[in-house]
């Protein structure tokens, strides 16, 4: 297909996931949700939903307290990887260390680890910044460090928790275009959580969107604009009318 | 530059200048008022002392010293290694963190007697008492330290499978360092209080006296300006222990504590 996504290999298959939580707190109900090999599925949603608690049930971090959730993902570890809406990194190390954790945690050391920390911190952009500490780096900086570790292990599936949230316009957008690149050169499957609609639009190449309380999943889009995606597409109108449609879905989702 | 330049040297210069006013102030009063010198000795004669006495108070010092840098090792070896285990296990750190909080707060002057009879060799005993003053804040310390690891990055060490000696080395003890080196500042001074404490109980521990023992000595025989030395002396090693441990601190978090990072703005 043209964009790349293979429409017939499911990696992911949700089926009636449902979470409640010790508190009786009802988070996510009912939940079926099927993702190809390749797509850029962005989760949209009023913060409240079971946006993250979603993502950490697909992670394996969080059990369901009923349905499947089926992965057509090796078991082994590194095969997902997972960035958090804080950059989570290990301020004690520098940046080539904190990229290398997974190889270390899987005893792999070497050229060949080194070789692949060092390309990836080098595609998101910090090519000599290997060996500085975090505290030295600036917010979009620790995020992109963030990027190149969950990269490093070349997953098959990335899972996004509003990575780019706490940062500012400019940066955000930097980092919307580099995460894009990154996706158009490796291809891994993407879920990506986030409350911006116009963040979600530029990014996917699908959007479910989800009403709260408890969780749900309310619509699925398959998003139309064309690809590559670049500063062009913020002002086109296929956008604009996507952007639209998501946010009156997502007023509707909010107000049920 | 400049600015800092100035800085540090109103740093050092405005209590040394303090200092200096309040030991003149000191012995003009001594002087007018005509105090005895066994009541309260003016600067000069505590000096005086310092010099004649100087090399015997320095040989007790180093009985004190190393009977305090001893304690302090032990405790910082086994409060670490205490605070671990409690880490691992919580139905372990729940059973047995109440008794180190007796410890702590039982006095030591009151259970110091006890153990200067049960255990026979002098050392022994006065490293026990000022060990068991000096642990605690590093294992109570550490322990917080160790259970601090940021969730997330937990949720990762298990995302890449982890094992728990994995997670314990590569986050959870480098989490915990910045608690135990400050567990660590504040044990250096009750090593050294645990050990002058314990000196006293025990009054002379055989061949060697330590300072604690001197300062007696030096009451009962109304020797206050060698008493004020023997003070002098034990203030400055525990200011000595501070510097050397917040230096040794801030070595090992330069890189990347805020407490000792560099600050380049402000």
């Amino acid at each position: 297909m043209a964009d790349g996504v293979s429409r017939d290999e499911t990696i992911l298959e949700l089926r009636g996931v449902a979470k409640r939580f010790g508190s009786g707190v009802e988070a996510l109900a009912g939940i079926d949700l099927k993702v190809s090999r390749g797509e850029f599925l962005s989760i949209v949603g009023p913060s409240g939903c079971g946006k993250s608690t979603l993502l950490r049930i697909i992670a394996g971090l969080t059990p369901p307290s009923a349905g499947t959730c089926r992965l057509a993902v090796d078991h082994a570890p590194g095969r997902i990887g997972f960035v958090f809406q804080d950059p989570t990194l290990m301020p004690w190390s520098t940046v080539i260390a904190n990229v290398l954790l997974p190889f270390r945690i899987a005893r792999r050391g070497g050229a060949e680890a080194s070789g692949r920390a060092l390309a990836a911190v080098r595609a998101v952009g910090l090519g000599g910044f290997e060996d500085a500490y975090p505290h030295q780096l600036s917010g979009g900086m620790r995020m992109r460090v963030s990027i190149a570790r969950a990269l490093v292990t070349d997953p098959d599936l990335l899972l996004l928790d509003e990575p780019f949230a706490a940062l500012d316009e400019i940066t955000r957008m930097a980092l919307n275009d580099d995460l894009l690149r990154l996706w158009a050169e490796r291809r891994p499957t993407i879920l990506f959580v986030t409350h911006s609609v116009f963040e979600s639009v530029f990014l996917s190449t699908r959007i479910a969107v989800m009403g709260a309380r408890p969780g749900r999943i309310a619509h699925d889009f398959t998003v139309d604009v064309p690809q590559p995606r670049d500063r062009a597409t913020r002002t086109s109108p296929e956008y604009g009318a996507t952007c639209d449609a998501v946010s009156a879905t997502l007023l509707k989702a909010m107000a049920t | 530059m400049n600015r800092l330049e100035n800085k540090i040297w109103l740093r050092v210069g405005a209590p040394l200048t303090i200092g200096i006013l309040l030991l003149a102030l000191w012995e003009a009063a001594v002087d007018v008022s005509g105090v005895p010198v066994y009541i309260l000795p003016p600067p000069s004669a505590i000096a005086w002392s310092l010099w004649v006495d100087g090399p015997s108070l320095l040989g007790s010092l180093l009985v004190t010293l190393r009977i305090t840098l001893a304690a302090l090792a032990a405790a910082a070896i086994v409060g670490g290694l205490i605070a671990l285990v409690f880490s691992l296990s919580r139905i372990v750190e729940i059973s047995f963190f109440p008794y180190a909080v007796i410890l702590q707060v039982t006095p030591i002057v009151a259970i110091a007697p006890l153990i200067i009879i049960w255990v026979h060799t002098p050392f022994l005993a006065l490293l026990t008492c000022a060990w068991i003053v000096a642990f605690f804040p590093i294992v109570s310390n550490t322990t917080v330290g160790l259970n601090s690891a940021d969730r997330n990055l937990l949720a990762l060490f298990r995302l890449y499978g982890a094992s728990r000696a994995q997670v314990l080395w590569f986050l959870r003890i480098p989490t915990a360092l910045p608690y135990f080196l400050a567990g660590l500042r504040i044990s250096g001074g009750l090593a050294l209080i645990g050990a002058v404490v314990a000196e006293f109980v025990a009054g002379t521990g055989g061949a060697e006296t330590g300072l604690a023992y001197r300062i007696l000595e030096a009451g009962y025989r109304l020797a206050i300006p060698r008493l004020f030395a023997a003070l002098f002396l034990l203030s400055a090693t525990g200011i000595v222990i501070y510097l050397v441990l917040d230096f040794i601190s801030r070595r090992l978090l330069r890189n990347w504590h805020e407490s000792a990072a560099a600050r380049e703005e402000e």
